[in-house]
């Protein structure tokens, strides 16, 4: 009576092992072709800044000779500090310090003023009725189709009839609305409870308190987010700022470097290269920084 | 502390009209409930009164004060919402003292009444807590506070109790009765349960699609339900609804079950007419075989509920009839006779409305003496 029973059990036991070996195998296997490919992948991304970060420890002379360093060179030191206070003398007039700091300039302006903007215009369109409300929606919802590019040289022309061009105003200013920030904003407002809006007429909080109390507080993270995003946007402008700076002054860093890249053969590739180095250096710092904030944020906020 | 006084108030949103016409007197201190089945317009009715709608016709008046076109915050009033609504990124303390904050009160005061309120409703641990590190029933307390803290004239809450478990609904339910009774704040309390309603309420307004059927005390409404549609809600199991028809004299009513109860007094003025007739499960009596005047009630299935069990059972004439029964759990398929005592009858009109009998007006007259 015994025996069957326990022979059919044994068999079921081992079978159970047997599969789970075959899982377990299975999913080793998976987990090797996962990292195979998350390797290729970093790899393909990360080695273009690799060659950048090692040809900027290099001397001209090897870069020009065509050669791909993929070791540190002895000049890093002497790049660096070069790029930083001449900047490349044979294109532009500027060092790299003062164009990292209009570069830096416009890219907070941008990233605190679209915020700014399109935090307050969201506020309104979510939380007030008023006549022409939903006109108001669809005419931002509308200039998301309108980017800078394609309105470049109607807005080219105001600005040059203001009087803007070459000031920090000129390069900032018509960057400075955003209808995908707006969005955004408007779908996070859309989940805050209407009942959290009553309780707070209740208490007696007015529109204005509202938003500095609530609105504001909850939109932390968002912000954050948001302000990573549009930084790096700010700071990578290319189009607008090639056209808007005529000179040196208010030249941005990423139109230095175009400017850096003269012809082939004059170039002063490791400066090149350091300046490259230098121009990313902002905009990970930002990343590295609000990480920490907006992972925060994500951890503490919720209901 | 004030009275709250409703005149005429009507609502509409755009071609949808909500409430048609409610007029209510509430004293001084009084908790009043109103219950009605979902989307009958309470939670509408509520917010009318504080200001967070406005009635498209009638007048709202808080302590004598005409307060129909004031904002929320100029009515004194304070609100417990369904799902709290306590503001997620502050500390209970914060969320307790925004209101004050928000009027300007020194900050000593704020921090004693805040304190107070706290001790009271047993959240002085919890005091730096952000709400979601807290139970429902501690976000419950805390949406609670945010209302007392404030003290207003008019506490209005909308379904308070509705997100916590039952019983914690329980507790949370007397818990409010004694602090509504201790601070003798008028409040007005919207609910769909009944048993709250009973409970809480010194007296219940029963709204039905945006009409208030009646308003009265629960025990009136339970003894002397004002039409068919409150006589079904309030109560459970609901009241049994018979056909019958009242003879030319007025006297008897012939039920369509098959069986003439005599009444103690004809209802005023009706004669010879269709009635309905109602009678609650625990007023059915279940009587012996061979009784005279009992009806056959043939049982379809048993509840059991413990001290009790529902009987629900079809009687002659196709009707369906539920008894309550406390010492009688008959099998599925058995004949029961039962007797419907003429003293538990509520007749009503062919318009749903009650028909006044005279018996009853002297069964309440006794009960009143009694008390
Ligand atoms: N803003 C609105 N626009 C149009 N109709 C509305 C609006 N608010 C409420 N209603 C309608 O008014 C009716 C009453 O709503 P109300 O919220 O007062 O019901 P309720 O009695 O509180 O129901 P519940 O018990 O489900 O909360 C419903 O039929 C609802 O559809
Ligand atoms: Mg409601």
């Amino acid at each position: 009576m015994h025996g069957p029973v326990a022979t059919t059990k044994g068999e079921a036991i081992a079978r159970a092992e047997e599969a789970a070996e075959r899982a377990d195998a299975l999913r080793q296997r998976a987990d090797w072709l996962t990292h195979a490919i998350l390797i290729l992948g970093v790899a393909l991304f990360a080695l273009p800044i690799w060659i950048v970060l090692m040809g900027s420890t290099h001397d001209v002379a090897t870069i020009s000779r065509g050669e791909v360093p993929l070791l540190p060179g002895p000049y890093a030191i002497e790049n660096y500090v070069a790029a930083w206070t001449e900047g490349s003398a044979r294109t532009t007039r500027v060092p790299v310090s003062a164009m990292m700091l209009n570069s830096f300039v416009m890219a907070i302006l941008i990233a605190v003023g679209k915020i700014a903007i399109s935090i307050l215009s969201a506020y309104a369109v979510v939380f007030f009725s008023f006549p022409g409300r939903m006109l108001a929606f669809w005419a931002i919802f509308i200039t998301l189709m309108l980017p800078v590019e394609v309105r470049i040289f109607p807005t080219f022309k105001v600005v040059s009839d203001l009087g803007m061009i070459n000031t920090y105003a000129g390069l900032i200013v018509p960057l400075i609305a955003s209808a995908t920030a707006t969005l955004l904003f408007r779908q996070f407002f859309l989940t805050i409870p209407d009942e959290l809006v009553e309780a707070a007429k209740i208490d007696g909080a007015g529109p204005m308190r509202f938003f500095q109390d609530v609105v504001v507080p909850l939109s932390v993270t968002n912000m954050a987010a948001l302000f990573v995003i549009l930084f790096v946007y700010g700071w990578n402008q290319y189009l607008w700022p090639l056209l808007i700076t005529t000179t040196g002054d208010v030249e941005t860093i990423v139109i230095g470097i175009v400017r850096m890249i003269g012809s082939e053969a004059d170039t002063d590739w490791h400066l090149v290269m350091a300046t490259t180095v230098l121009a990313l250096l902002p905009p990970v710092a930002v990343v590295i920084l609000m990480q920490r904030w907006f992972v925060k944020g994500l951890v503490e906020t919720e209901k | 502390m004030a009275t709250l006084e409703l005149r005429g108030i009507r609502k509409s949103f755009g071609d949808v009209h909500v409430l048609h016409g409610i007029d209510l007197q509430v004293a001084e201190g009084e908790f009043i409930v109103i219950v009605g089945a979902s989307g009958c317009g309470k939670s509408t009715l509520l917010r009318i009164v504080a200001g967070l709608e406005t009635a498209t016709e009638g007048r709202v008046l808080i302590g004598g004060v005409d307060v129909t076109r004031l904002e929320p915050k100029d009515r004194d009033i304070a609100m417990v919402f369904q799902n709290y609504a306590l503001y997620p990124h502050m500390s209970v303390f914060d969320n307790m003292a925004y209101g004050l904050r928000i009027r300007g009160l020194p900050r000593a005061e704020i921090e004693q009444r805040v304190r107070r309120t706290a001790e009271m409703l047993g959240l002085g641990e919890l005091l730096r807590r952000k709400p979601r590190e807290l139970s429902g029933g501690q976000r419950q307390r805390v949406a609670m506070g945010r209302a007392i803290v404030r003290e207003p004239k008019l506490f209005l809450f909308d379904e308070p109790l509705s997100n916590l478990d039952a019983k914690l609904r329980v507790q949370m339910r007397a818990e409010i009765k004694r602090l509504q009774r201790r601070l003798g704040v008028t409040s007005l309390y919207v609910t769909h349960d009944q048993v709250e309603a009973m409970t809480l309420g010194d007296r219940l307004v029963v709204m039905n699609g945006g009409r208030a059927e009646q308003v009265a005390t629960p025990m009136e409404v339970w003894r002397e339900p004002a039409n068919m549609y409150v006589a079904g809600f309030i109560g459970a199991p609901a009241m049994n609804f018979l056909h019958g028809r009242l003879c030319s004299e007025g006297n008897a009513v012939d039920l369509r079950a098959g069986c003439a109860i005599a009444l103690a007094a004809p209802p005023a003025g009706v004669k010879d007419a269709e009635v309905t007739v109602g009678i609650r499960p625990e007023h059915v009596r279940i009587v012996g075989n061979g009784t005279v005047g009992a009806i056959p009630l043939k049982v379809d299935l048993v509840e059991p509920l413990g001290a009790e069990s529902l009987i629900h059972g079809i009687l002659p004439s196709g009707e369906g009839l539920t008894v309550r029964a406390s010492d009688c759990s008959p099998f599925a398929g058995t004949t029961l006779p039962v007797v419907l005592p003429a003293e538990h009858l509520h007749l009503f009109g062919e318009d749903g409305r009650r028909l006044r009998l005279a018996h009853a007006r002297s069964a309440t007259a006794r009960v009143r003496a009694g008390a």
